[in-house]
């Protein structure tokens, strides 16, 4: 048996990866999720690591049913993902997308809040580095925009933690539910990461301008980290069954207008992670099991999805519907895997999206939730009608456009082959990922009325794009973008900046003038000659008020006298008498 | 690389695909008759409801997104300087 956090076996390779070159480099990347896999196998259920640290004991890696499973997973694709990024020379990106992958095992197996803590922040900055890799100066500002978002995301989240730590004095990963402000940071946390509308644009921001192999390892771990989280800590929160519906419902119109496949893409997971949120809110054995094993189905279709784009990427260097097109001929490896990892994404019977998704739409039909019901079913038809056909119509059908690229290197291949294969495998087996759920499954996907009901439901939302599509009333691909939430803090930021440069700059200016400039000049001009400005203000004073001319001599007089202290004795005298009244009515009264 | 003729390429088969899949659909309507239901809501065991939310859900997504686009579409530069 081997004890210890599988976190450490990425976060050892990624710091042993940029000394190796060429194969061997390759061959560590590529062991270390293989070993974690094992790893993650054989760990017996219960406490496996614990670390003192001022009085609080960590837990850093606590195995159970709920986290294995995304132990398995987030494992899995890891492999995957390394596999198919192979040609990536950029060593920073190979080690942090490591990292970051090891960042989410940490999360996954983490039994105390500040272990959970550290490995969330490392991702954060781990999968920025991520982002970063795609060297293009869209990626350096998204990824700017993208860490400012987590790492405040993650500050409430320690907020919370902290807080609950005072209150309750328990740091354990365990049932937290919305029931005071600790609680409410924690969950605004994680629903940073898990995308949930109205904090999701930053996924849509940073995705797409990742490199092909970078955009892979984004799609699996941070929003699916943040179902597991949340899955441990908000079960049955009805609050989330709404988010989780709205979730599922508002990216698909975006997925409609998108230009960018990636974009697209990025999209459907929101949409799909919408659907695990509500399965979790739903909170029911059924709808948790659904939630997860979805978690489990998604993180390969998704996977596929993206390493397919990244395949087109790769050899065109292209990604806009508006520049693609007509590709079946030329990459029908690639194409075929997209179709697979489209069909699963919208459930299609015999692939793995139908025997995880209609695990949470029954339990919200069991519940008798009607209009999260009918807002799932709309998703469903709509996550097929733009992820199950525009992705894979605009990359590789529709209009010719002129690219001929080769056939993906052997390396994509196997990688999308391994996905696709599993995919399917799934769905026409489901039983085996059922075994590893957390509650014992009693459900059964295909049934006559299931399997037709879907079927139709797909169908009919293909046929609803064949005609659109004919009749021209589909909208064109346009190449443009669609503003989302991002709006108020990339727009937002820019007016508050300038209303902070005009409030303050202003007042800056403004002191600037008066309370440094004119105000000193004046009493530096009286403070010259105090007493000779004084005599002759009074005697200005009283010549206006008697109507005559100021005299011009009586002027030159005070001057002189002024210049040269020519006073007569008694005005000092008298100076000091007044000066002594006053301090003695000061002091006697 | 050299352009290939892909299968899509003749009319003939684009058509042959389209014919498949309108039959399929036929097929899916008149199987419907035959299945037994077990509904959640009631409604939800109408035969071929699942045919009819699905093609209104996918007419009404795409009508709704044309109207978004008036308003949120902007050029792939809005956001630089």
């Amino acid at each position: 048996m081997i004890e210890f956090p599988p976190a450490l076996i990425f976060l050892l390779a990624a710091a042993l990866a940029p000394l190796l070159k060429g194969t061997l480099r390759k061959a560590v990347l590529l062991a270390a999720p293989i070993f974690a896999l094992i790893v993650v196998h054989q760990l017996p259920e219960g406490v496996i690591a614990t670390l003192s640290f001022n009085d609080i004991d960590l837990v850093l890696c606590k195995v159970d049913r709920l986290n294995r499973v995304f132990g398995y997973i987030f494992s899995i694709i890891s492999i995957l993902a390394v596999l198919f990024a192979f040609q990536q020379e950029d060593k920073s990106e190979s080690s942090s997308a490591l990292i970051y992958a090891g960042g989410a095992l940490g999360v996954t197996f983490a039994g105390d809040f500040f272990t959970l803590y550290i490995f969330w922040e490392l991702m954060a900055i781990a999968s920025t580095f991520v982002v970063l890799s795609g060297k293009t100066p869209m990626a350096s500002k998204a990824a700017l925009r993208y860490v400012l978002i987590h790492l405040a995301g993650g500050l409430l989240l320690l907020a919370g933690i902290l807080i609950r730590l005072h209150e309750t004095g328990s740091v354990a990963v365990e049932f937290v539910g919305l029931t005071g402000i600790a609680s409410w940071l924690i969950f605004i946390g994680i629903a940073v990461n898990a995308a949930i509308p109205p904090l999701h644009s930053w996924l849509k921001d940073a995705y797409p301008a990742a490199s092909y192999s970078g955009a892979v390892f984004l799609s699996a771990f941070t929003t699916k980290s943040a179902v597991y989280v949340m899955a441990r800590t908000f079960p049955g929160t009805e609050m989330l069954i709404w988010l989780g519906a709205i979730m599922t419902f508002v990216p698909i119109f975006y997925a409609v207008l998108e230009n960018d496949i990636r974009g697209v893409l990025s999209y459907s997971l929101i949409n799909q992670v919408g659907f695990m949120m509500c399965g979790i809110g739903i909170g029911t054995q059924l709808a948790i099991n659904g939630a997860v094993s979805h978690a489990f189905a998604h993180i390969l279709y998704k996977g596929l999805l993206f390493m397919s784009a990244g395949a087109v990427m790769y050899r065109t260097g292209k990604t806009k519907c508006t520049d693609l097109g007509g590709l079946y001929k030329y990459m029908p490896f690639t194409c075929v895997c997209c179709i697979i990892g489209a069909a699963s994404i919208s459930a299609f019977p015999l692939f793995s999206g139908f025997v995880s998704k209609s695990m949470i739409i029954t339990a919200a039909g069991n519940e008798q939730l009607l209009l999260v019901w009918l807002m799932m079913m709309f998703a469903s038809a709509g996550v097929f009608h733009h992820a199950g056909i525009k992705v894979p119509f605009f990359m590789f059908f529709g209009h010719d456009s002129g690219l001929r690229p080769k056939e993906a290197p052997w390396n994509m291949k196997l990688a999308m082959g391994i996905a696709a294969f599993l995919c399917i495998g799934i769905g026409a087996f489901p039983q085996p990922l059922y075994n590893i759920l957390p509650f014992p499954v009693d459900y059964v996907p295909y049934t006559g009325a299931h399997v037709v009901g879907q079927l139709q439901l797909l169908m009919f939302g293909a046929l609803a794009f064949a005609l659109l599509m004919l009749s021209g009333i589909y909208p064109a691909e346009i190449r443009s973008i669609n503003l989302d939430s991002d709006w108020f803090y990339r727009k937002g930021a820019r007016g508050f900046y300038q209303l902070c440069d005009k409030t303050f700059n202003g007042l800056n200016a403004w002191s600037q003038k008066w309370l440094a400039e004119y105000v000193p000049g004046l009493l530096a001009r009286y403070f010259s000659e105090p007493g000779g400005n004084l005599q002759k203000y009074g005697m200005r004073m009283a010549a206006e008020a008697a109507g005559d001319e100021v005299d011009k001599k009586l002027e030159e007089h005070i001057d002189q006298r002024s210049k040269f202290s020519t006073y007569p004795v008694g005005g000092g005298v008298l100076l000091a008498v007044l000066f002594l009244t006053v301090v003695s009515f000061l002091y006697f009264y | 690389m050299a352009d290939k003729s892909g299968w899509f390429d003749k009319p003939d088969n684009l058509k042959l695909f389209l014919r498949i899949f309108y039959v399929s659909l036929v097929i899916l309507l008149v199987i419907d008759f035959f299945i037994s239901k077990h509904a959640a809501f009631g409604f939800d065991g109408v035969t071929n409801f699942f045919a009819v939310y699905g093609f209104i859900s996918c007419v009404m997504l795409v009508l709704i997104a044309k109207v978004m686009r008036m308003f949120l579409m902007k050029d792939e530069e809005y956001y630089d300087d």
